[in-house]
């Protein structure tokens, strides 16, 4: 009895030691290429030519890779800005576009209101690799190729398919009764939208200005073709040229530390704000 | 809606209970009016202007000249691109079948509530939120043979030489790039999985057991069917994303060796943007479309099929 017993606790210590020695692997593999790289950046110039092993400086902390990163284009601040300054107008401009649409088509009633609706959301079936090339023209003639103006009014577009859906189903989800009273209180149109509504689907904008700020930190193509003037590059056209490197040398230092500049705010961003990140996934996945 | 607004409209005064909606139909296309200025100038147009400009002849450049379907008739005996399609075709199938080889067994690991278990999760996902770029620059560096960590640790594991230089051989790049992927990837795919594997009532499967089913018995016969339109969903995702491929070949290897890492987004980039045969690229693009489109209608059609049998 006791030895049956004893059988089946050690089986099921068994298991959880399997599950979490698997659980743990799969961690560390995921995890340690991020790790390595941000340890590494932090090693002397001079170690960085060499494998990172041990991946954390062993001859004292330095930024001598961030210094090196600074000596490519513009300096790594102003390509950090130029990101920044795209990510982050991408976010606000898709917020307000995407909150009007959402409560316009939720809310009021008008000739092809369905067929536009699924214009917008039907643009995602074609992928913008495929209108590249015209968009370049386009963007000459409206005065805003090369310029960070233009890739965000790209970038906008782009979430706008996710974004007015995820907001018309946020103002759809609000009673109406609501709205009918602060409607007797004296609220109207946009002060009612700003002041009554925006706290109640205040979940959905934060998920829509999520997606909206990673996408646009860390696109890359669109910014590789529309971009031609080297200070008005972002950080991943930057460091795909420090990559490719310098009179035949690549300085990894510099891009180990590039790597790290790209992707901590977004890993920050994600840990931070997990559950909204994961409503919009699951909204995505379910439509 | 109040009194002083039908006061202040009395051209509307014979039929006042249809003013309401006219104004608020006004009202909702001003609402809606922005979002669809930015679609119809940053998406309609171009997608109208690819085909105009897929007629011509459009250098940078000087005059643009109407060539019909000359760019088309190029794009039919053009070697490259079809070597592009047929290298996109297989990364495709390559790429598709091992992040789900991976996120299946992900999902089901990370499906069952225990401790821990939203940790595993997450550290599984965190790759994900990074931008692919972010993350070719990354593996580019850890591949590299003389400053990278593949070599060091796959040489201790006995598995490659310590100088076998990953980028010089079609092979081995090709799996360098895969692997990048997969650990990019599969946490989207586990999670759009996972959302399937937690619709199935567990019900369905203590049935099975008691039934006399064995696990394996159960996946095939119970999970899988149940599956079905998450699996269309994600393989949907992950057919459409891997078409679309460029930032990692144009990062990693830039092309491959011997050109033969070129996808046909890239193609057409290097058309469009590095030659400057702008028509010829649009005429490209205009292919890409069709064939994605075509694509997105067949999977859509395989969502419907899981729809009428569920």
């Amino acid at each position: 009895m006791t030895t049956k017993k004893e059988a089946r606790a050690r089986r099921a210590m068994l298991g959880a030691g399997g599950y979490h020695g698997t659980g743990i692997l799969l961690a560390v593999f995921f995890l340690a290429p991020f790790a390595i790289t941000i340890l590494s950046s932090f090693r002397h110039g001079t170690e960085a030519r060499l494998p990172p092993i041990p991946p954390w400086p062993t001859t004292g902390f330095s930024l001598d890779a961030y210094r090196n990163l600074d000596s490519f284009g513009a300096g790594v601040w102003q390509h950090t800005l130029n990101s920044a300054a795209v990510a982050v107008g991408t976010a606000l401009l898709t917020v307000v576009v995407s909150l009007l649409a959402g409560y316009g088509f939720s809310r009021y009633r008008f000739v092809f209101k369905n067929a536009l609706f699924v214009l917008i959301i039907a643009t995602l079936m074609i992928p913008f690799q495929s209108i590249l090339t015209p968009l370049f023209i386009i963007l000459a003639k409206l005065g805003l190729n090369n310029s960070l103006i233009g890739l965000t009014l790209v970038y906008v577009t782009l979430q706008l398919p996710f974004s007015v859906f995820m907001m018309r189903n946020a103002f759809d989800a609000v009673p109406k009764e609501i709205e009918e009273a602060a409607r007797i209180d004296g609220a109207r149109d946009l002060g009612l939208l700003v002041r009554v509504l925006l706290p109640l689907v205040l979940p959905g904008i934060v998920t829509v200005a999520i997606f909206a700020f990673l996408n646009s930190w860390n696109e890359f193509l669109a910014a590789l073709v529309l971009l031609s003037d080297n200070s008005k590059f972002t950080l991943p056209i930057l460091i795909s040229a420090v990559r490719a490197g310098r009179l035949g040398a690549i300085d990894w230092g510099a891009v180990q530390a590039g790597v790290t500049v790209m992707s901590v705010p977004c890993l920050f961003v994600f840990l931070l704000l997990q559950r909204y990140y994961m409503r919009g996934l699951m909204a995505g996945a379910v439509k | 809606m109040t009194l002083a607004d039908t006061v202040s409209l009395p051209s509307s005064r014979p039929r006042p209970r249809r003013r309401p909606q006219r104004r608020s139909q006004w009202k909702g296309f001003l609402y809606i009016a922005p979002a669809m200025a930015l679609v119809i100038v940053f998406f309609i147009l171009p997608v109208l202007f690819t085909f105009w400009m897929s007629l011509h002849r459009w250098p940078l450049l000087g005059g643009t000249r109407f060539i019909g379907l000359g760019n088309y008739i190029r794009m039919a005996s053009d070697s490259r691109f079809y070597a592009a399609l047929g290298f996109t075709a297989y990364y495709t199938v390559i790429i598709t079948i091992a992040i789900f080889a991976l996120a299946f067994p992900l999902a089901m690991f990370v499906e069952r509530q225990r401790r821990m278990v939203g940790v595993y999760r997450t550290a599984i996902f965190m790759p994900v939120v990074v931008g692919l770029a972010s993350a070719s620059l990354l593996w580019v560096w850890f591949a590299n043979v003389d400053s990278g960590f593949l070599n060091p640790l796959l040489a201790w594991l006995g598995i490659v030489d310590l100088k076998t230089n990953f980028f010089a051989s079609f092979d081995s790049a090709f799996f360098v790039i895969c692997l990048m992927v997969v650990w990019k990837v599969a946490g989207f795919t586990m999670i759009i999985l996972l959302t399937g594997l937690q619709a199935i009532p567990t019900e369905l499967g203590e049935a099975a057991r008691i039934d006399g089913a064995n696990r394996w018995k159960r996946f095939i016969y119970v999970t899988l069917p149940l599956m079905r339109k998450t699996m269309a969903l994600s393989l949907i995702l992950s057919v459409t994303g891997s078409i679309l491929a460029f930032d990692q070949f144009y990062i990693m290897t830039a092309g491959g060796p011997q050109n033969k890492m070129i996808s046909v987004v890239y193609y057409i980039f290097n058309q469009s943007f590095v030659s400057f045969n702008l028509g010829y690229g649009a005429a490209m693009s205009l292919a890409l479309l069709v064939i994605l489109v075509l694509i997105s209608i067949f999977q859509l059609w395989l969502l419907r099929v899981g729809e009428d049998r569920p």
